[in-house]
């Protein structure tokens, strides 16, 4: 039975826990609106970079000599996966799903015997892989520095990329990262960007399909493709950053409203233990007292 | 019958320009100028370094833009670019850094034609800029 004065401090310590974990997901649920705002106010772009592509690749008739990003190397050898996670912790299942999902591609990779490479951006990624694939991680980037998302950050893992591909150091490409639904909800999800996946991108824009359209290029397809692919990977990876970051604070936020109505259970908890055995202990003088006079 | 079409300039971080009552649009396409009225055939093209200038009946508006795509469609011009500012609020210090830089680009040896074109064109668009 902890002494009374135990109680006291322990009580103490939960509520100023409280304290922080409270102003922790003030904080979040400030950058979450605008992460929030930075997401929708994205969209469009990758948007309309997805159907600008798709209207492309409609039109291109000669697939043998397209541009290989589009349809890819032809082979399925070397997988690299871009795992995108945050620099920070305390934000609940938020890195941890992402690492399991990424996990699970990661062994369906090595079990087919192919080869895995591994690219990680954000600093609690690499700390969570590097136990168990320290081997395969190529790179490991983070953005600590940097305040704001912005395009620029994403351009040089974009360039990076492209880079690897063109060396031919791999021919398959999937981003891992979490989409954000609402502040409850963020779906881990698993995306390939090269070779690109038409066939996800034709259920985002059915409702474009349906009249098809002859473009005038100029310059003719092939060169515009060849200029607009490596932008769209940027493009795409700038987009999952985004959702990446509105995630990551949404999660946060639930995380530390979790943690601030645990801790004020605790402290209901223990103010109830404390108020009892400060009850026993009076109780007890009192018996002593009356049992003292009785025996006078 | 209004012959104004829309314009939509995004950038990846927001819409940057929204407008539906504009008449002429001069876009740097990489293959030189081309201006676009109310019911231009669907086009798509890539911009170089270059100034958009969208004109409609109250005002002029001129964008120095770096690079980017755009898309002409049911009278809708997308403009999609990474590196985009108004001429109006173009700050001295970002321009002169930028020719510095791309003069620096210029002296390697190891760019290609096609970069040189594009770079020399840059260097020249901004020169013009920062003279205004």
């Amino acid at each position: 039975m902890p002494s009374l004065d135990d109680l006291r401090k322990r009580i103490t310590s939960v509520k100023s826990t409280q304290k922080i974990t409270k102003a922790m997901k003030m904080v979040a649920a400030a950058k979450l609106r605008k992460a929030q705002e930075n997401a929708e106010k994205g969209r469009p772009y990758s948007e309309k970079m997805n159907n600008v592509i798709l209207n492309l690749s409609k039109s291109i008739t000669d697939k043998e000599n397209a541009p290989k990003l589009l349809v890819g190397t032809g082979e399925e050898k070397v997988h690299l996966c871009i795992v995108l996670t945050a620099d920070r912790g305390l934000c609940g299942g938020f890195n941890t799903n992402i690492i399991k999902k990424a996990k699970s591609y990661f062994e369906k990779i090595i079990s087919e015997n192919k080869t895995l490479k591994i690219i990680t951006v954000g600093s609690k990624g690499y700390d969570q892989l590097k136990r168990q694939y320290k081997s395969y991680i190529v790179e490991n980037i983070s953005f600590k520095e940097s305040k704001n998302i912005n395009y620029f950050d994403a351009d040089k893992v974009g360039k990076i990329i492209i880079e690897k591909f063109e060396k031919n150091e791999f021919d398959v490409c999937a981003i891992f990262y979490n989409k954000f639904k609402n502040v409850i909800t963020q779906i881990p999800q698993e995306q390939q960007i090269v070779p690109l996946n038409e066939d996800k991108d034709d259920k985002d824009d059915k409702d474009d399909s349906g009249n098809d359209n002859d473009y005038e290029f100029e310059p003719d397809e092939d060169e515009i493709l060849s200029n607009l692919l490596p932008k769209n990977i940027s493009t795409q990876i700038f987009k999952a950053m985004l959702e990446n970051s509105a995630s990551e604070q949404g999660s946060r936020m639930t995380a530390m409203d979790n943690a601030t109505r645990n801790a004020g259970e605790l402290v209901d908890r223990l103010t109830i233990e404390y108020n009892r055995s400060r009850q026993a202990a009076i109780t007890k003088e009192l018996i002593e007292i009356i049992s003292g006079a009785e025996s006078l | 019958m209004s012959n104004h079409f829309n314009i939509d300039i995004v950038n990846p971080e927001q819409s940057f320009l929204s407008k539906d009552n504009v008449f002429e649009v001069v876009i740097p396409a990489v293959e030189g100028e081309i201006g676009i009225l109310k019911d231009h055939i669907p086009i798509i093209s890539f911009l170089k370094p270059g100034i958009i200038r969208v004109f409609s009946e109250s005002e002029e508006q001129s964008f120095y833009v770096e690079d980017g795509i755009v898309e002409f469609k049911d009278n809708t011009l997308s403009v999609l670019t990474s590196s985009i500012f108004d001429l109006k609020d173009a700050d001295k210090n970002f321009v002169s850094e930028s020719i510095s830089s791309a003069e620096a680009e210029l002296s390697k040896d190891n760019i290609d034609d096609q970069k040189r074109f594009l770079l020399n064109h840059k260097v020249e668009v901004l020169k013009s800029i920062s003279i205004n």
